[in-house]
């Protein structure tokens, strides 16, 4: 923009930065109580918050077993999480690992792990005691989704991690290691603790992630005991042909996720501040 | 490893008083050549310190005595082990060898007082109890007794520093390598950590110093080495090699580096166009 006056070749009107600026606000405005208006107009109030938001509805989704649910949903993902960061962590520090088959493995396991879609991966763990019948995956349903959902979340979480041991500078191990620690105890309490330091705001983005993720468990034939939020909701939303319970279990994540995410973005601004 | 080059030295010496010993050292990195054949032996309780332009290699040399670079060629030997063999107990030999960074390397997540007891407690197993007694004794001799809670990057880098030679001091080495460890700093700092390193050598520590600080040079070490291109170009007592260099090579650097008005011209060698890495 400016470039041109920089360079001394005059618009006809050149108006300032800061008018210009000003109009395009002004058009912005105009166009937004242009959609405010038309939404007014043509857009039935009632009949929207009947079916997305009925108050009997809204009572009797919160009043049927809501905290169950959004318990399970909270139980779903942590498990998950803890599983794919202990899962994420080993994998990073295999793909830094001088052995390569340990890096090839590690790497053809993220691979595939990022390429196949969650929902086919969670089938395969809720079939498979059927297809070993030998097999039982404990604490069920919540051990299948664990495995299931931790496994995809470690193959994420593990390149995050390795960027994190990346980013400890190599003074660190060095200063470590001319202590006499082995390689292990410095990556243990050393480079670790600053990784997990670095990588915790895009940490508590994948937990968001898995929060929103967790919602695939409904594919698996699970008992009203076992029902996540958007299980739940959907279930509602079924049995009485309204949204509301649906809409009521999406604000729900809301709870969860919100706070997570302005979490993020205050780690974010301190790390910031603190270079 | 057979010892062609030397004839009737014995290697190692045997001589418990000759704590570093370093035969025929050669590093390179890829094609480039850092270290083209050092013999070095520093004795119990001499401070040596090593200086020359940037790129010559002291640091290289330094790096290699703690194993943190793999020599190329050569034997290394600490307090007559040698840590150049691939059976050695590295981490333990290490333990007996401090090592300060020009970059301090401080752990930062932990405090000062944590940063001194980490090894204490997880490589010599004290417990935590005499961990801290011995980190604090340590961190008063730096003069930093009241900031043992303090986190790194709350303290000032002529701090920081201090709490890195406390550390490494904790570990109660025999000896202790220092790597520039005044060039990161404002000038204003220089001087607190200068006089920890001057009571530690009065104290009658084995140092071996890489610094441009030639006043403290001529003043605390017993032997000055001048290196360039990757060989020990000169060495002897500080009033010789400072005072009266023989080599040409050796005058022509503290030229430069004593006279600041020789500074801009030809600073390839004394500021360096290497990568300024510890
Ligand atoms: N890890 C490394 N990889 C490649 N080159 C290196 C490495 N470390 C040092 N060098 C090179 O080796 C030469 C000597 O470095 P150094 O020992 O740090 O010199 P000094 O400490 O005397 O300034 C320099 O040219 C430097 O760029
Ligand atoms: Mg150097």
């Amino acid at each position: 923009m400016s470039a041109i006056t920089a360079e001394g070749v005059r618009p006809k009107r050149k108006l300032s930065a800061r008018k210009r600026g000003q109009r395009v606000r002004i058009v912005q405005y105009a166009v937004l109580a242009l959609l405010v208006l038309l939404a007014i107009l043509f857009v039935d109030g009632r009949q929207v918050s009947q079916v997305f938001f009925r108050s009997d509805m809204v009572r009797r989704t919160i009043s049927t077993n809501l905290p169950l649910a959004f318990l399970n949903t909270i139980a779903y993902t942590g498990g998950a999480f803890v599983v794919g960061l202990a899962g994420g962590t080993v994998l990073a520090l295999m793909k830094l690992s001088h052995v390569g088959p340990y890096r090839w493995l590690a790497t053809i396991y993220t691979e595939f792990f990022r390429g196949v879609p969650a929902l086919i991966v969670l089938l395969t763990f809720g079939l498979l005691p059927l297809a070993l019948p030998g097999l039982k995956i404990p604490l069920d349903p919540y051990g299948t989704v664990w495995v299931g959902l931790g496994m995809v979340s470690a193959a994420y979480m593990s390149e995050t991690i390795r960027a994190g041991i990346q980013a400890v500078p190599k003074g660190q191990i060095e200063a470590a290691r001319s202590l006499g620690m082995s390689s292990g105890l410095a990556t243990r309490r050393i480079v670790l603790p600053q990784a997990f330091r670095i990588v915790t705001p895009p940490l508590t983005n994948e937990l968001v992630l898995l929060t929103k993720d967790s919602s695939l468990v409904y594919v698996l034939g699970l008992t009203a005991q076992g029902y996540d939020l958007t299980k739940y909701g959907k279930d509602l939303s079924n049995t009485y042909a309204n949204v509301t319970p649906l809409v009521i279990a999406g604000l729900s994540y809301l709870v969860i996720t919100l706070p997570l995410t302005f979490l993020v973005r205050k780690m974010e601004a301190r790390q910031a501040r603190s270079k | 490893m057979s010892a062609e080059s030397t004839t009737a030295v014995k290697i190692p010496t045997g001589n418990r008083e000759d704590e570093i010993q370093v035969y025929d050292l050669h590093k390179s990195f890829g094609d480039l050549e850092v270290l083209t054949g050092i013999d070095l032996v520093v004795r119990r309780g001499e401070v040596v310190c090593v200086i020359g332009p940037s790129g010559s290699g002291k640091s290289t040399l330094l790096r290699c005595v703690n194993l943190l670079e793999k020599p190329t060629k050569g034997r290394i030997f600490i307090l007559n082990e040698e840590i150049t063999d691939p059976d050695a107990d590295v981490d333990r030999l290490r333990t007996q060898m401090g090592m300060v960074f020009q970059s301090f390397n401080l752990f930062p997540h932990l405090t000062a007082l944590q940063n001194c007891t980490v090894a204490l407690t997880e490589v010599l197993k004290k417990s935590p109890a005499d961990a801290k007694a011995i980190a604090m004794e340590n961190l008063h001799k730096v003069g930093l007794g009241d900031r043992a809670d303090s986190y790194p990057l709350k303290l000032s880098g002529g701090q920081q520093q201090r709490v890195a030679i406390a550390r490494a001091l904790s570990m109660d080495p025999e000896l202790m390598l220092f790597d520039e460890p005044t060039s990161a700093l404002d000038p204003e700092l220089v001087g607190d950590v200068l006089s920890v390193m001057r009571d530690l050598a009065a104290g009658g520590m084995t140092m071996m110093v890489v610094t441009h600080e030639m006043a403290f040079a001529r003043e605390v070490a017993d032997r000055v080495i001048f290196m360039d291109g990757g060989v020990i170009v000169e060495q002897g007592p500080p009033a010789e090699v400072i005072g009266n260099p023989k080599e040409e090579r050796t005058r022509t650097f503290l030229r430069r580096v004593l006279d600041p008005t020789h500074l801009p011209a030809p600073e390839d060698e004394v500021t360096g166009g290497s990568p300024s890495r510890g």
